[in-house]
């Protein structure tokens, strides 16, 4: 469904991808991890046409995304942290959507405006939303023109463990109806229950692309976030295992908290 | 293009522009009841709307754009093309800006003192309108930081308003010894606040003025063809930074 | 002495009972003249003629009755006053010949004396009323206009040379070279006439001596009025309005001295009075308003008075080129002045420079006209009321009047 080849982006002296190749299908709910920095926001926008790659292509579903917007009608996006016009009222922010894009779909899914009880907070300005509501409108929009792919950048970070279940099972429906569902995210026991693949990025470049199951069987771990620590510890031996290497060496974890450290003060461009 | 409603919705929510439509129209209300010769309104309205006009066009463009950075943002990840988005955006922000400048100043020259000069006040008021706001989009895309963007727009004004004319008064001086009639001319044609005001004097008879000068402005923009030509080159004013800013903007990474 | 041979020739008509010809239409008003002994009337009733080159060699009144037209058909011109005594009145004179190498007019006085052009209508002369070394004539109440074309193939309305004591009044000239031209015409009084759209001057003298101008209106000719080499003119009661154009005056004053200006109006002009070279002249109480310059003083000029003028709405009051002034400005109103009067005495406490820094800028470098109305320009003459040691001529009215002064607060000239 989804190709990309060896995509490329700099943003000044930091590489945020370095020449990352990876294809997703439909059904696949692919876990994009990595520590902060590694690029995993700046594939979603490159997948998003948010960003623009330096070189490299990306199709979907066959088409070259850069030739046309349309491919966006089948995309849901959920941002890290969603921004919204101040002074829209949230019934006016979907009113907004819904407007822009029904040509588009015929069924709006408003399953999760329910499940989260939304509605009673409609009238509410966007600028006085706390973080968490904003990221239920946030998902609510994702969700709402029924996509074939869901990006869904830290879906968990900010809601409460009752919204983050509902948005949990919501995900997993949808991944069940066949859907491509691409998260990111740094807490591994949220995304365990519904991955089915992992994307392992860092310094842009991506280290492996598993299958969960493969990923375990190679590490001898139950458990997920047992399994990518172990790879994360034992870099080496995992590409020596031949799981999608290049023959980077990941650094050590001493090492690794400082490159992450200085590349927190430089990605906020 | 339905995002324009959007965009005009939200300027007019800001209440910046009500209070603009309601400035101007204030100014040329006490210009017309103050003064009883019409033309001679019409030349204080000059002098205020070649001030005005660009100062707000550029700032009002430059906050609005830094403003509705989210919403771009949130457009972005819809199927609406780049080019649409940046076009709705610039559109809604000459419709409400034009529109208070038609409002604020055009009714009131159409009802006291709607000939020639008039007339050409508008026009001149209606393209520093679309040239400002189009010089303020390329400026914000290239821009990131809020704050340097609007200093940035800022110095462009004072610029275009004030620095240019010394600049020229300091070729003059220099260059005193020249035939500069046809170099004046192009200096006209090279700052739009200047282009704008000759165009208007021409129709306002203070051309005969100018002398030498004015003479030769007068038979170049008297005729037809010059008359082209100052609308096509602040119609290019408007569209060379538009177009500008379109490209930046297409590759610009959220 | 001289009066009573003017009262003596005045008075020569009623002396002398001549018969009274009559002319109707169909015949022929040379014949008319032919037949006539001096001091006849011939008495011409309204119809069409064709008929040129009337010579009139005896004194003669020739009326029309209801305006008869003569019509030259472009041939020659029609009335050539040789003689003295001779009325020319209530004619309808049309289409006069063009030359280049003499000048044809409507009526035409040649070296005489004594003759009188009242209450014609001329049109579509080259010439209109030439009067050519000739002395106590009366050019009253015609109306001439003319069809302009370019200024070396077109004729002044009512042209004089080297006359004395004429007088042109109630006149109304349009579409000629010049509206009225003198050229060395001594003791001669021109009033209450109407000159306009004419293609270079509407009113244009040189050498002209002794003149007085009183109550005419020169409105909208090519370039204003030009009085050229002359002593002791006297100006007053005129109007000069809306002389525009790059090269427009309302008033040029180029080697004049010993004369009056007083209680004009200057409306509209590009330049309300241009000077060059010119001495001892007094501008008093005229009124300056929406003129591009109000006055342009050349360098060459010395020993003027301006005073008791308004100068209100002009883009620039007061331009010249040199860096001294030796004329005298006082007791003028300039709407421009910010001034304050702390003794209420009706003259401004502090004095007023009526060069502006860009107008002295613009005589340097007149290309600068192009920033007129631009913020810079804007800016420099705020900053100029703020520091008035920015200006540069020390050019001064040391008693800006405060208010306007109202023209019947003034001494009217009375004649």
């Amino acid at each position: 469904m989804i190709e990309i080849k060896n995509i490329t982006k700099q943003f000044g002296k930091l590489k945020a991808l370095d020449t990352v190749s990876a294809n997703f299908t439909e059904g696949q709910a692919i876990s994009l991890i990595g520590p902060n920095g590694s690029g995993k926001t700046t594939l979603i926008k490159c997948l998003l046409g948010m960003v623009i790659p330096d070189a490299g292509t990306i199709h979907f579903k066959g088409s070259d995304v850069t030739t046309s917007c349309d491919y966006r009608r089948d995309m849901g996006y959920m941002p890290q942290i969603g921004r919204y016009p101040d002074n829209m009222r949230i019934s006016q922010i979907f009113d907004m959507m819904i407007d822009l894009r029904k040509n588009y779909t015929t069924q709006l899914d408003e399953e999760l405006i329910n499940a989260f009880d939304l509605r009673k907070q409609f009238d509410k300005p966007m600028r006085t939303l706390s973080g968490g509501t904003i990221q239920k409108v946030s998902a609510c929009l994702a969700f709402l023109f029924d996509p074939s792919v869901l990006i869904l950048d830290e879906p968990t970070a900010s809601l409460d463990p009752v919204a983050s279940e509902v948005l949990k099972n919501k995900v997993l429906k949808e991944k069940n109806k066949g859907k491509l569902i691409l998260m990111t995210s740094h807490i591994l026991s949220d995304l365990e229950e519904m991955t089915t693949d992992i994307v392992y990025l860092q310094d842009g470049k991506l280290q492996f692309f598993k299958s969960v199951e493969a990923l375990k069987a190679a590490t001898n771990e139950q458990r997920l976030a047992k399994a990518i620590a172990s790879v994360m510890s034992k870099g080496i031996q995992v590409q020596m295992n031949g799981m999608n290497g290049n023959g980077h060496t990941p650094p050590s974890p001493k090492e690794f908290s400082r490159t992450v450290n200085r590349r927190e003060m430089t990605i906020k461009i | 293009m339905k995002i324009i409603r959007y965009v005009l919705y939200d300027i007019l929510r800001s209440r910046m522009i009500i209070g603009y439509t309601a400035f101007l129209l204030l100014v040329s209300a006490a210009l017309f009841a103050t003064e009883t010769n019409a033309s001679k309104s019409i030349l204080n309205l000059l002098n205020i709307v070649l001030i005005v006009v660009p100062l707000v066009s550029i700032v009002f463009t430059t906050i609005h754009y830094y403003n509705s950075y989210q919403f771009i943002e949130l457009m972005l990840a819809q199927p609406i093309e780049r080019m649409k988005l940046l076009l709705s955006e610039f559109l809604g922000v000459i419709l409400s800006l034009s529109a208070a400048f038609l409002i604020g100043i055009g009714l009131p020259v159409l009802l006291f003192s709607a000939d020639g000069s008039g007339i050409s006040l508008l026009i001149s008021g209606i393209l520093l309108t679309f040239i400002f706001s189009s010089i303020a989009f390329w400026v914000a895309a290239i821009t990131q930081d809020k704050a340097k963007g609007i200093g940035v727009t800022l110095l462009l004004w004072f610029y275009f308003s004030l620095i240019y004319d010394f600049i020229v008064l300091f070729l003059m001086f220099t260059f005193s010894d020249y035939p500069l009639e046809k170099a004046m001319l192009g200096f006209t044609a090279l700052n739009p606040i200047d282009l704008g005001r000759v165009f208007v004097m021409l129709q306002m008879d203070v051309s005969a003025l100018m002398g030498y000068t004015g003479a030769v402005y007068k038979q170049f923009f008297g005729s037809a063809l010059g008359m082209f030509f100052a609308l096509g080159v602040m119609i290019m004013w408007a569209v060379v930074p538009l177009f500008l800013a379109i490209r930046v903007f297409k590759k610009k990474d959220f | 002495m001289k009066n009573s041979i003017i009262v003596l020739y005045l008075f020569l008509p009623f002396f002398a009972f001549g018969k009274t010809i009559k002319v109707v239409a169909g015949n022929s008003i040379r014949q008319a003249i032919a037949t006539a002994q001096a001091y006849d009337t011939i008495e011409v009733k309204n119809g069409y003629f064709y008929e040129n080159q009337l010579v009139i060699n005896i004194p003669l009144s020739i009326i029309g009755e209801n305006f008869p037209i003569i019509d030259a058909q472009y041939q020659n011109e029609i009335f050539t006053i040789k003689a003295h005594d001779v009325t020319i009145k209530g004619f309808h004179l049309m289409n006069i010949g063009k030359t280049a190498t003499i000048d044809w007019a409507a009526v035409k006085i040649l070296e005489t004396r004594n003759v009188r052009v009242e209450g014609n209508h001329i049109e579509n002369a080259y010439f209109g009323i030439y009067l050519s070394a000739s002395h106590n004539c009366w050019v009253e109440n015609n109306f001439v206009t003319g069809k302009p074309s370019e200024e070396q193939n077109t004729g002044n309305g009512i042209h004089a040379w080297k006359c004395d004591s004429l007088l042109i009044k109630n006149n109304f000239v349009k579409g000629h070279r010049d509206g009225i031209y003198f050229e060395f015409v001594t003791q001669s009084s021109i009033e209450r006439n109407f000159s306009t759209g004419n293609i270079r001057y509407g009113l244009h003298f040189m050498f002209s001596h002794n003149d007085t101008y009183t109550d005419n209106t020169i409105r909208d000719n090519g370039a204003g009025v030009a009085v050229m080499y002359t002593r002791h003119v006297t100006m007053l009661r005129n109007h000069f309005d809306h002389n525009w154009g790059s090269a427009a005056y309302g008033l040029l004053l180029k080697d004049i001295s010993d004369s009056q200006i007083e209680n004009n109006t200057f409306n509209n002009n590009t330049v309300g009075i241009f000077m060059e070279g010119s001495s001892r002249i007094v501008i008093q109480n005229n009124q300056f308003h929406e003129n591009g310059w109000a006055v342009r003083v050349q360098a060459s000029c010395d020993n003027n008075v301006f005073s008791g003028n308004n100068f209100t709405s002009n883009t620039f009051d007061i331009a010249t080129n040199g860096s001294t002034m030796l004329n005298k400005f006082e007791k003028n109103y300039w709407d421009k002045y910010e001034g304050y009067d702390l003794n209420r005495d009706g003259i401004g406490d502090i004095g007023y420079h009526p060069v502006s820094l860009f107008a002295s800028i613009i005589e340097q470098m007149p290309h600068g006209m192009m920033l007129l109305h631009s913020f810079m320009v804007n800016l420099m003459e705020r900053a100029e009321k703020i520091f008035p040691s920015l200006t540069p001529e020390d050019l001064i009215d040391n008693q800006p009047v405060m208010k306007p002064i109202s023209q019947k607060d003034t001494p009217q000239y009375v004649n």
